[in-house]
């Protein structure tokens, strides 16, 4: 049986985090280079964590899968990142950004960390700024905030639409500084696939260098796994076509419960698909809906350009049906209304799949410049996605897959069920519950690198001062780079005439039908079902040229879409599981008279953590109730 | 629409590479390069030939890490515009495209589009930072930034790493990628401090790895998607100007 303790401090929500990190250990600076520490991912989380335990003195070796740490799909983040400085006075507070991400996560996730990670999100905008990162200012030289993802205050740091790529370049600057130092050693095109557990402590990696496809052994005193989110289980998706759960997912197959892995964020407004080879549904940012109206024809199958549709016969639906909030619903409301549309047969564009997004009113409103002005380079960017200009006719838009709430289980220290292996940033579960607001993701990955995870693994690392170097010539280190390279080959042997992109083609669409927006249990039966059949066709059919034992992108590729077939039962055993709606998680069985997510708090208020079992065994379900001892729980309501 | 191709192909960075065409048919005006790149690499793995190995991530324009000689242009022809982000409705059916990786000594083909960058880490490891730790910055507001320093110091910043202002230049000069970020840095007050030191470790970096200098031909700027000014290598060739006269005071 699984140890299984989230660890939370007792006392006042406010007092929690300072009262426990004093009383954590601490390594003294004497000890700290004898200390090795495996951090595996370059994004926000990876390279904040590896920087500052490299400026605290430990010995750091770092990894990922892109030529260079600067490309993580951090990178690609665009609307901000949130922080509580109430610099507007518009009453923002830490207890606020707390009590709206813990709603926004509609009431699943925990109340110490989310409490913490507002709590931390002033000290990360200070240190981007010292970094040099350009976040927005205004004419007085203050920084400069605006209003995000439906909430009431003006509380999101910004860098034009590219926040993400400022933020991580700010983070990469200072894991470079240290890689200078001699600190962190940097390891680029390297990818993890296999996690190596000595005596039940995580104790290193095993990695395949994606240039000349050797394997390595890494050890460490600890492994941190940054490895981002799973979003691409979809194929089509807003995230970089690389992401993707094997390091995660390894390590769950080495003991560490995977919590919630049916919650997945859908973005509203992406470019819909537009050609049958597409490989990517590029985001548009939330910001549009501030000021485009979204809406389908009134009557089906109307064909007709949108500009010569007149104005009584478009259906301005999410203005009718949630006139409170209108366009600015919340992510996965928007999401399913505008499912909900197309499915009906009032959806745009060849495939029907698509919705429009507006800005004619807001342009004869406010003027083209100043509209420009605020979403120049987004409309830049569809033109040059669609060939289409959205200043003379609306964009379409359509629902994508975009970040994944569900991850590593972790405990109040970011440590998972292995003993010395952390998770953070996306790849860990704990802090948005059933839907992530916007611009908050940024803000846990920062935080939980430089201002959390560094007090909280060295409460670990202080007991491992007397343990030597770990040697990686061990029987722990033999059988696991054994198994990964029989795993290699097997793929590589099978010889069949399919490519592992077509397998993840078709894997994506059963799990987006049947474990995407809107689940019930007739379909998530028959989605496990095409996915057994598909899976076992890719063990007969997967063409990869070449060996294992060179670069190699087609054995990178099934290597992981091996991974997102494993990951894709779990995740509808896990909605299977799960009766009720909550937040991007919507069972058609639990909903209100209008329609909107039923949550059923006596029953299903708790984390459901998985266990895995071996390959043909179900997983087992643990779970972490979920007290909240200082919020109300509520239905939401965006009427 | 049909197009051909005349691909680079390379085993890898020692062997001799060549030109090898294919003809691709019916490819659609809505596919980007790169959709366009694996579906021939469907078709190539599907005959048991080797795919064509590319560098790519993202693919909406931010990574950097796409990137190649499209019609020997870095990038292709379409203005401000990644490899990724390029379609195939910017070229004509029936045209026959050329397709080849960066060349610059600096950054050595590893496989047939795909190139080592690694020296520009090494540049930026060598200076590219404030050398400041998590847990000392000062409150964000307590230094004010002037709007224009701030705004001018993104448009600097907006460099995406991809390496195509080397590629693109006739001395192999880095100075593009170089200005942006010493200028970046000079312009907030935060990387002041640091400022001179900052640009002559960049400098003498960037030579060392076997940069050329620059000329200014400003062909940099041209095929950079991102439009980085190369009034930032103005901006840089100042502060490399006024750190070695305060250098020379000092002494
Ligand atoms: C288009 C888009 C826009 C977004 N905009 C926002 C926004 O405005 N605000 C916000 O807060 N959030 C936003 N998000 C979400 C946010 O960007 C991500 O959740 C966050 O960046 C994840 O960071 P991370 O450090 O956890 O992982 P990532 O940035 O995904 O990094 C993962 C790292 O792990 C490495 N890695 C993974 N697996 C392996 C392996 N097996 N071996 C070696 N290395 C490995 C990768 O190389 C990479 O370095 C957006 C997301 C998308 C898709
Ligand atoms: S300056 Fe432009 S061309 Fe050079 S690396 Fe940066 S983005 Fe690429
Ligand atoms: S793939 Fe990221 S910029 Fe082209």
């Amino acid at each position: 049986m699984i140890k299984f303790d989230s660890k939370i401090p007792s006392g006042p929500l406010t007092e929690k985090w300072e009262t426990y990190k004093t009383g954590l250990k601490l390594v003294s600076p004497a000890n700290r280079k004898k200390l090795d520490v495996i951090v595996v991912g370059t994004g926000l989380a990876g390279a904040s964590a590896a920087s500052s335990l490299g400026e605290l003195g430990y010995n750091v070796k770092v990894f990922c899968f892109q030529d260079t740490p600067r490309r993580a799909h951090s990178v690609a983040a665009q609307g901000g990142t949130n922080a509580a400085k109430n610099y507007k006075n518009d009453g923002d507070s830490v207890y606020r950004l707390f009590l709206d991400t813990i709603k926004g996560g509609d009431y699943r996730s925990r109340e110490a960390n989310v409490y913490r990670a507002a709590e931390v999100s002033n000290k990360v905008i200070d240190h981007y700024t010292a970094l040099g990162v350009p976040f927005a200012h205004d004419y007085g030289g203050m920084l400069d905030t605006r209003s995000f993802g439906g909430v009431q205050v003006s509380r999101t740091f910004y860098a034009k639409g590219q926040t993400g790529q400022q933020c991580l370049l700010g983070s990469y600057s200072s894991l470079s500084r240290q890689v200078e130092k001699g600190t962190v050693t940097m390891y680029s095109r390297r990818e993890m696939i296999d996690l190596v557990v000595i005596d039940g402590q995580a104790r290193g990696i095993i990695a395949r260098n994606l240039i000349t496809g050797e394997l390595e052994r890494h050890s460490a005193h600890t492994v941190v796994l940054a490895t981002g989110g799973y979003g691409t289980v979809f194929y089509l998706s807003t995230l970089a076509l690389g992401s993707n759960p094997m390091a995660a997912w390894s390590a769950h197959k080495k003991g560490a419960l995977f919590a919630n892995p049916s919650f997945i964020q859908i973005h509203p407004t992406s470019v819909p698909v537009l050609n049958e080879y597409q490989s990517k549904l590029t985001l548009m940012s939330e910001s549009l809906r501030n000021d485009g109206r979204v809406w389908v024809p009134k009557a089906k199958d109307d064909n007709r350009h949108p500009n010569e549709i007149p104005e009584e016969e478009r259906d301005y639906y999410l203005e009718r049906q949630y006139p409170a909030y209108g366009n600015l619903v919340p992510r996965d409301v928007g999401s399913r209304a505008a499912k909900e549309r197309c499915d009906a047969g009032y959806g745009v564009g060849d495939t029907g799949l698509a919705v429009y997004l507006d800005f004619k009113d807001a342009i004869n409103k406010q003027g083209k410049a100043a509209i420009k002005d605020k979403y120049g380079n987004l409309f830049e960017m569809y033109e040059k996605i669609t060939g289409i200009i959205p200043y003379d006719e609306p964009m379409k838009i359509y629902p994508a897959g975009h970040y994944t709430m569900g991850g590593l289980w972790v405990d109040y220290n970011l440590m998972t069920t292995i003993p010395g292996l952390y998770a953070i940033g996306e790849s860990n579960f704990s802090d948005h519950g059933a839907n992530r607001l916007g611009a908050n993701s940024l803000m846990q990955c920062s935080g939980d690198g430089y201002f959390i995870l560094p007090y909280t693994i060295a409460d670990y690392l202080a007991d491992e001062i007397a343990t030597p170097r770990i040697p990686t010539d061990t029987a722990e280190f033999d059988k696991a780079e054994k198994d990964v390279k029989e795993r290699i080959d097997r793929l590589v042997n099978i010889k069949g005439s399919e490519t592992a992109t077509s397998f993840h083609r078709r894997l994506g669409k059963i799990l987006w039908d049947y474990c995407g927006m809107i689940r019930n249990e007739e379909g998530l039966l028959k989605g496990s079902q095409l996915l057994k059949e598909l899976e076992e066709e890719f063990y007969k059919e997967l063409a990869i040229p070449g060996t294992g034992y060179e670069l190699n992108q087609e054995l990178e590729k099934a290597l992981r879409v091996e991974t997102f077939f494993e990951i894709g039962h779990l995740m509808i055993q896990d909605a299977l599981n799960r009766k009720e709606s909550c937040g991007a998680h919507f069972r058609e069985e639990s909903q209100t008279e209008t329609g909107e997510t039923l949550r059923i708090d006596e029953e299903y208020a708790y984390v459901a953590a998985w266990e895995y079992k071996g390959p043909d065994k179900k997983h087992i379900m643990h779970k972490e109730d979920l007290n909240f001892e200082f919020v109300e729980l509520k239905q939401r309501s965006y009427k | 629409m049909n197009i051909t191709l005349k691909i680079w192909r390379q085993k890898n960075a020692n062997a001799k590479g060549r030109f090898v065409k294919y003809n691709l048919e019916n490819v659609s005006p809505e596919m980007s390069f790169l959709e366009m790149l694996d579906f021939l690499n469907e078709q190539l793995i599907k005959k048991g030939d080797d795919p064509i190995a590319f560098d790519h991530d993202c693919r909406e324009g931010i990574c950097g890490a796409c990137g190649m000689y499209i019609n020997g242009r870095p990038h292709g022809p379409e203005k401000k515009t990644t490899t990724c982000e390029l379609h195939l409705r910017s070229f004509e059916d029936g045209s026959t495209i050329v397709v080849e990786p960066w060349r610059s000594k600096a950054f050595p083909v590893i496989k047939d589009l795909m190139v080592d960058r690694t020296a520009l880490d090494e540049i930026i490891r060598s200076g590219g930072y404030i050398s400041v730790n998590a847990g000392s910055a000062p409150e964000a507001n307590s230094i004010p930034v002037d709007k224009h320093s701030s705004d001018k110091a993104f448009d600097a910043a907006e460099c995406i790493g991809c390496g195509a202002c080397a590629a693109a230049c006739k001395n192999s000069s880095a100075m593009l990628f170089v200005a942006a970020k010493v200028s970046q840095l000079a312009l907030l007050p935060h990387g002041k401090p640091e400022a001179a030191r900052r640009v002559q470790k960049m400098v003498k970096k960037m030579d060392d790895l076997g940069f050329g200098g620059c000329s200014n031909t400003y062909s940099c700027q041209i095929d950079c998607p991102k439009g980085i000014d190369v009034e930032f290598i103005a901006l840089m060739n100042r502060e490399f100007f006024k750190a070695k006269v305060c250098k020379s005071k000092a002494k």
